[in-house]
């Protein structure tokens, strides 16, 4: 019990070392956040081409080449690993040292998510009974107004859960910030380790912190499933 | 027939085929002001398909849909401003699940016909009496029954105060008991002197209500007549063996 006090005094207090947790916290959550919200914007979009071309909707070619772009998109996202387009936009794309990491790393999380997003969403669209597609363009509705008023908030709800858990996922996935020498959690824990040559607070201190923030989330999306379930009756 | 201006659909020499398979041949038919066209035919002889090219939810391949005087075949055409005044009831309702009842129905004339909340409700309200279900306003439609259901899609489509609607077996997925429910509010609303093409396989419905009858089978109207002398003297040989099946 001694040995642990000095331990987590050495580790977490000495120095204010905590505070690289602590800002390793801000950093996880932040980019998280934008991330996600980055993610839900394009994948959207990326959605409804998708779908709006997989439903022969639409005889355009501008669309049909923009659907085009979109699967090379996804294939080459979903294809790579997330640290490698991590190094890539860091190192290749905004070699810069100007610019901020905490956005170089909001924007690939943002970008990598996208793909996961869009490919929910467009499951969720395509889940839509056709009927419901007919019966609005049949009171005259466009196909835009279609899809904004009818089907996207049907689908939305209905990709509700899928959706969260992608965040929960994306969460554990920003801990490769540290590569490009941005401190999030994993990274401030690393860098206490390396500091303390104490291994074992640090880490599994960071571990549980994820633990906690996935289990909190989790139980969340539980609970808004089971609303939606109640909900639909 | 009635005289020229009364003419709603004018349906000139309409082909459809998906692929392959030619569903529609060649069919020319008009429907006019008032008139309450009833369709039969054996499954899978085109009749969804020749109702749902009334308002291009088919597109056909081949003809012309005049609808009051204009081409709604032509790309040209905005279809979205004549479907406003096409009214569609289809098999399995298709109410909004995700919306109230009141919501089905002041969607369409809130965001097209512009209407305010009030004068929209005010108007759903009014049909809701109608056909009997006004405490059902602020029910979803998970709420309600088949009969109910399609009860409340049909009074959806009159909320945008169509000139005529289209009616794809709206019976046809209903338990028996509640098929006399929606067969009421059709009767009304052609007593009302709406005009309305039906697809349908209640044959005292449309010995009753129907003004005219008309056959499809294998892509062709192959007879059409009032409804008195369409079932006493069928001339047709497929159409004699269709009613000897049905009656
Ligand atoms: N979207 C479609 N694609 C291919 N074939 C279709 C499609 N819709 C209908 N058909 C075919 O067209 C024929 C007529 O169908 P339909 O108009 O639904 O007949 P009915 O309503 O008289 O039972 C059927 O053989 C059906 O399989
Ligand atoms: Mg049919």
């Amino acid at each position: 019990m001694q040995g642990f006090k000095e331990d987590f005094y050495l580790n977490f207090i000495k120095d204010d070392r905590w505070r690289y947790i602590a800002d390793g916290l801000g950093t996880t959550f932040s980019v998280t956040f934008f991330a996600a919200v980055f993610g839900i914007f394009l994948g959207f979009l990326i959605a409804l081409v998708r779908s709006t071309v997989d439903k022969g909707g639409s005889k355009s070619v501008f669309l049909k080449v923009l659907d085009g772009i979109c699967k090379v998109y996804l294939t080459v996202i979903r294809g790579t690993p997330a640290m490698i387009q991590l190094l890539i936009m860091y190192y290749i794309v905004f070699s810069s040292p100007n610019v901020s990491k905490q956005v170089v790393a909001i924007l690939t999380f943002g970008l990598n998510s996208a793909a996961y997003v869009a490919e929910i969403f467009r499951s969720g669209i395509m889940s839509i009974d056709q009927g419901q597609f007919e019966a609005g363009r049949s009171l005259g509705f466009s196909y835009a107004q279609t899809m904004l008023y009818i089907i996207t908030p049907q689908a939305f709800k209905n990709v509700l859960p899928a959706l969260a858990n992608e965040f929960i996922t994306l969460l554990k996935e920003t801990s490769i910030c540290g590569y490009i020498a941005l401190t999030d959690i994993t990274h401030g824990a690393n860098t206490i380790r390396s500091q303390t040559y104490e291994p074992y607070l640090p880490l599994l201190g960071a571990a549980l912190i994820y633990l906690i923030i996935v289990c909190v989330l989790t139980a969340g999306v539980s609970r808004l499933e089971r609303r939606l379930r109640t909900d639909a009756r | 027939m009635q005289d020229n201006s009364m003419v709603l659909f004018d349906i000139q020499d309409l082909c459809k085929s998906f692929g392959e398979l030619k569903v529609l041949e060649h069919i020319s038919t008009r429907i006019c002001q008032g008139e309450v066209v009833v369709i039969v035919g054996p499954s899978g002889s085109g009749k969804s398909t020749f109702l749902r090219s009334l308002n291009l939810l088919e597109e056909p391949t081949g003809g012309k849909i005049l609808f009051e005087g204009r081409d709604i075949t032509d790309p040209k055409c905005d279809i979205n401003r004549h479907r406003q005044k096409i009214g569609m009831v289809f098999q399995h309702f298709h109410l909004f699940p995700h919306k109230t009842i009141l919501e089905n129905m002041t969607l369409a004339p809130m965001k097209l016909l512009k209407k305010s909340k009030q004068e929209a409700e005010a108007k759903a309200m009014q049909l809701l009496e109608r056909v009997g279900l006004e405490e059902k306003a602020n029910a979803y439609p998970s709420q309600l029954s088949g009969g109910q259901k399609q009860r409340i899609a049909i009074v959806r489509s009159l909320c945008m105060d169509p000139d005529v609607m289209l009616f794809d077996e709206p019976t046809s997925a209903l338990d028996p008991e509640m098929v006399g429910e929606v067969l009421n509010v059709m009767s009304d609303l052609a007593r009302g002197g709406m005009t309305m093409v039906i697809v349908t396989h209640e044959m005292g419905f449309a010995k009753e209500v129907g003004t005219r009858i008309m056959f499809i089978d294998e892509g062709h109207i192959k007879e059409e007549n009032t409804p008195k002398e369409f079932f006493a003297n069928p001339v047709n040989p497929r159409l004699k063996e269709f009613l000897s099946k049905v009656l």
